[in-house]
């Protein structure tokens, strides 16, 4: 197991050149090309805007303006959410791949999760330019923490990445469940509410075992609320982060007991 | 002589479909049927303890039939599956061209397609940045190496496949019946890529169908059949035991076919016969219609069923006649006089037809008519037309139509067979139920081969035969 870990930073070259051809055939024939993956994010946070702010104003007090507040925890969301879509059905969309060639299989679903992380980054302009319009300057010593929670959510994603990948190869419904499970995540973490509601307080045990609660709020501390994870770093790093790494190895292990039998199933 | 593949008895078990492995994830972890190991019913056996080696820089050939396993050695070799039990090792950079173009996007460019396929077989980018111009060039594709692969012919995306996957410059190249690709001429290409191999000593693992091929180019051959090693070593020995079973196989066939045939034809004469009363003389002019009536032989009764070449171009079977005197058996016997289905060019054969009379009969003609494929009679006869005058046939009988050299091209021949009255009535008519193959090494074409040679003046000369 760990010389096939080894041989993963050996295929750096290769999911590089995959991230790149996703990226590069994802846009390919539209007019407006790249600029896709700035205006998808930019549209959406205009929806939202006008939503909550025309439609149904949203006048809770200590995230205002509301929509900003939601924006800072959808945007890694959607990378969380789009990845383990992706990545569950990455080795039967590749199983061309798998089937014919010599290939590392894990490389599939790494690439999936890596692609929508540069799908994030191309979204953090869009936010960045929202916090200067809104005037709402985050702190620079808490920006520190930025790379951080998205190193633990790249490690967290990948790992859930790898198993589902796995498993989903042999169990096709995963993909199914996962889509409507991925909806009830979403609404069971404090992402369009914030986590001091007291109604969620009252379940704080509750969130706090849901992991992505703790990435979302540290989104939101640093970006938003001037905070920095004050007191929440040891949830990130401690629960979250060794969780992740944890859960990665275990995901791995899984994924290389079950590689054998990809090119068979898929 | 050091080996550069070596498979030490091997064993692919594949699980078999259908029966529903664990269905659910619940059912999975409950019944432990991801770490339990299978039971037999549930399982396949691809490969059953398959040995060989191939040593460096020689060609070896795998050959056998559909689902014999040749695909799946090569997937062994090329490390995509695991065997079940026993070794595989294999020396050195592996390419294996087992689909070629797997992995293309579609969506994107020739040349970048080229680059992203050369990284996944393990070349670097500035290796083949270096070899890029040789890869287009060998696929013939430079007008549109900036087009998205989608774009492509199936046989331009083949060959841009090959390019990529055969300059990975591989110490062991793995073929998987990729020469089926692509033109005349792009054929000839690989086959010269191929050579230069050979000539720089790396090793070919090459699964075919074409026999030619292996003969031709191997230096080694495995013969696969169900997944076990049938025989192995010189090509042409390997190549001539695999025929004989093929022959073998197809006797089977032909003699299946045949009994099916005569069943059917049996069956429906016999509810044509309750049918129509036992009008005999009926049955043959009603089934076979006007086609029948192009008699050649001036005969006033021109639907004379006798006379093979009035239904040249009629090709349904069937079988019809009082059965006053019947066939009962009907057979092909080669040399040995054993039954045959399968014979080769210039081989004697004997129709042999058993019949059996109900009451003595003094009137009766015994037909016999040969049909290619397409339906083209070859050669028609009957014991009326070579002025046999019929006395007395009664009981159990036997008739024999031996011809001493079947000089036919290769192909599949049908055979009626006919026992009538003179005036053509028939007893028992059997149309196109027997079949039977002729084989050739030589493939001329035709339907008749005169027994031939060629000569020359001395100023005419030829190569000596490759061997």
């Amino acid at each position: 197991m760990f010389s096939n870990l080894a041989n993963l930073f050996r295929y750096r070259g290769l999911i590089q050149s995959l991230v790149a051809r996703e990226l590069k055939a994802r846009y390919r024939g539209s007019a407006l090309g790249f600029v896709w993956s700035f205006v998808n994010p930019l549209l959406l946070l205009l929806i939202y805007t006008y939503v909550f702010t025309a439609v149904m104003p949203n006048n809770t007090e200590g995230v205002q303006p509301y929509a900003l507040f939601m924006f800072c925890g959808i945007l890694p969301w959607t990378w969380f959410s789009s990845s383990l879509a992706e990545s569950a059905n990455s080795l039967i969309a590749g199983g061309n791949l798998i089937k014919k060639v010599l290939f590392p299989a894990e490389v599939l679903p790494i690439v999936s999760v890596l692609t929508n992380m540069v799908h994030f980054f191309l979204g953090l302009p869009i936010l960045i330019a929202f916090l200067l319009v809104y005037q709402h300057y985050p702190r620079p010593e808490n920006v520190l923490w930025f790379p951080v929670a998205v190193l633990v959510q790249l490690v967290f994603t990948v790992a859930l990445a790898l198993i589902l990948s796995a498993l989903s190869v042999h169990f096709r419904d995963i993909k199914d469940i996962l889509a409507n499970l991925l909806t009830l995540w979403f609404f069971a973490t404090p992402i369009i509410y914030p986590w001091f509601q007291p109604s969620v307080r009252k379940f704080h045990t509750f969130f706090d075992v849901n992991p992505f609660t703790h990435l979302a709020v540290t989104y939101q501390e640093v970006l938003f609320f001037n905070e920095g994870p004050v007191g929440h770093w040891k949830w990130l790093l401690g629960y979250l982060g060794i969780g992740s790494v944890v859960l990665f190895l275990a995901g791995y292990w899984l994924f290389d007991r079950l590689r054998d039998s990809f090119a068979e199933a898929v | 002589m050091t080996s550069a593949i070596e498979l030490d008895h091997v064993y692919k078990v594949y699980r078999r479909y259908g029966g529903r492995q664990f269905s659910t994830l619940k059912s999975a972890l409950l019944q432990r049927s991801i770490v339990r190991s299978l039971q037999p019913s549930e399982t396949f056996p691809a490969l059953t303890d398959v040995s060989f080696t191939v040593t460096k820089g020689s060609t070896y050939g795998v050959m056998g039939r559909n689902g014999s396993g040749k695909s799946t050695a090569l997937k062994l070799v090329a490390g995509i599956t695991k065997p079940t039990s026993g070794a595989v090792r294999v020396e050195g950079r592996i390419s294996a061209l087992i689909e070629l173009g797997a992995g293309f996007h579609p969506e994107i460019s020739g040349r970048e397609n080229v680059f992203i396929n050369g990284i996944m077989l393990g070349l670097s980018k500035r290796e083949i940045q270096e070899r890029f111009d040789e890869i287009v060039d060998f696929a013939e594709l430079r007008e549109f190496i900036d087009a998205p692969v989608k774009t492509y012919s199936s046989g331009m995306y083949m060959r841009l496949g090959f390019a990529v996957a055969i300059n990975v410059n591989p110490d062991v190249l793995l073929v998987d019946e990729v020469l089926a690709v692509g033109d005349e001429g792009f054929t000839h290409k690989c086959l010269d890529k191929f050579a230069e191999f050979k000539r720089s000593n790396k090793t070919i693992l090459l699964v075919t169908h074409s026999l030619n091929l292996i003969e031709r180019f191997c230096d080694e051959a495995l013969w696969l059949d169900e997944g076990r090693a049938m025989s192995h070593g010189d090509p042409k020995r390997v190549v001539g035991a695999y025929l004989t079973k093929v022959e073998e196989g197809e006797e089977a066939l032909l003699a299946a076919t045949t009994a099916r045939a005569v069943e059917s034809a049996s069956r429906a004469a016999t509810g044509r016969d309750v049918q129509e009363g036992r009008d005999g003389q009926d049955g043959p002019k009603g089934r076979d219609g006007h086609d029948r009536r192009d008699g050649q032989d001036g005969n006033e009764q021109s639907e004379h069923p006798a006379d093979p070449t009035s239904n040249m171009f009629q090709a349904t079977e069937g079988r019809w006649g009082s059965r006053e005197v019947e066939i009962t058996d009907v057979a092909f016997l080669d040399r040995s006089g054993q039954p045959s289905f399968v014979f080769h060019s210039g081989d004697p054969i004997s129709v042999r037809v058993k019949l059996q009379a109900a009451h003595p009969v003094d009137d009766f003609v015994f037909g016999v008519g040969l049909f290619n494929a397409d339906g083209v009679c070859c050669y028609g006869t009957n014991t009326y037309l070579e002025e046999l005058n019929p006395q007395r046939l009664s009981g159990e009988a036997e008739a024999t139509f031996v011809i001493e050299s079947l000089d036919l091209v290769e192909g599949t021949y049908k055979v009626d067979i006919a026992v009538h009255k003179i005036d053509g009535f028939p007893y028992d008519y059997h149309r196109l139920l027997y079949t039977f193959r002729v084989k050739s090494r030589i493939h001329d074409v035709g339907i008749y081969r005169p027994r031939h040679q060629w000569t020359f003046s001395p100023t005419v000369q030829f190569k000596k035969p490759l061997d």
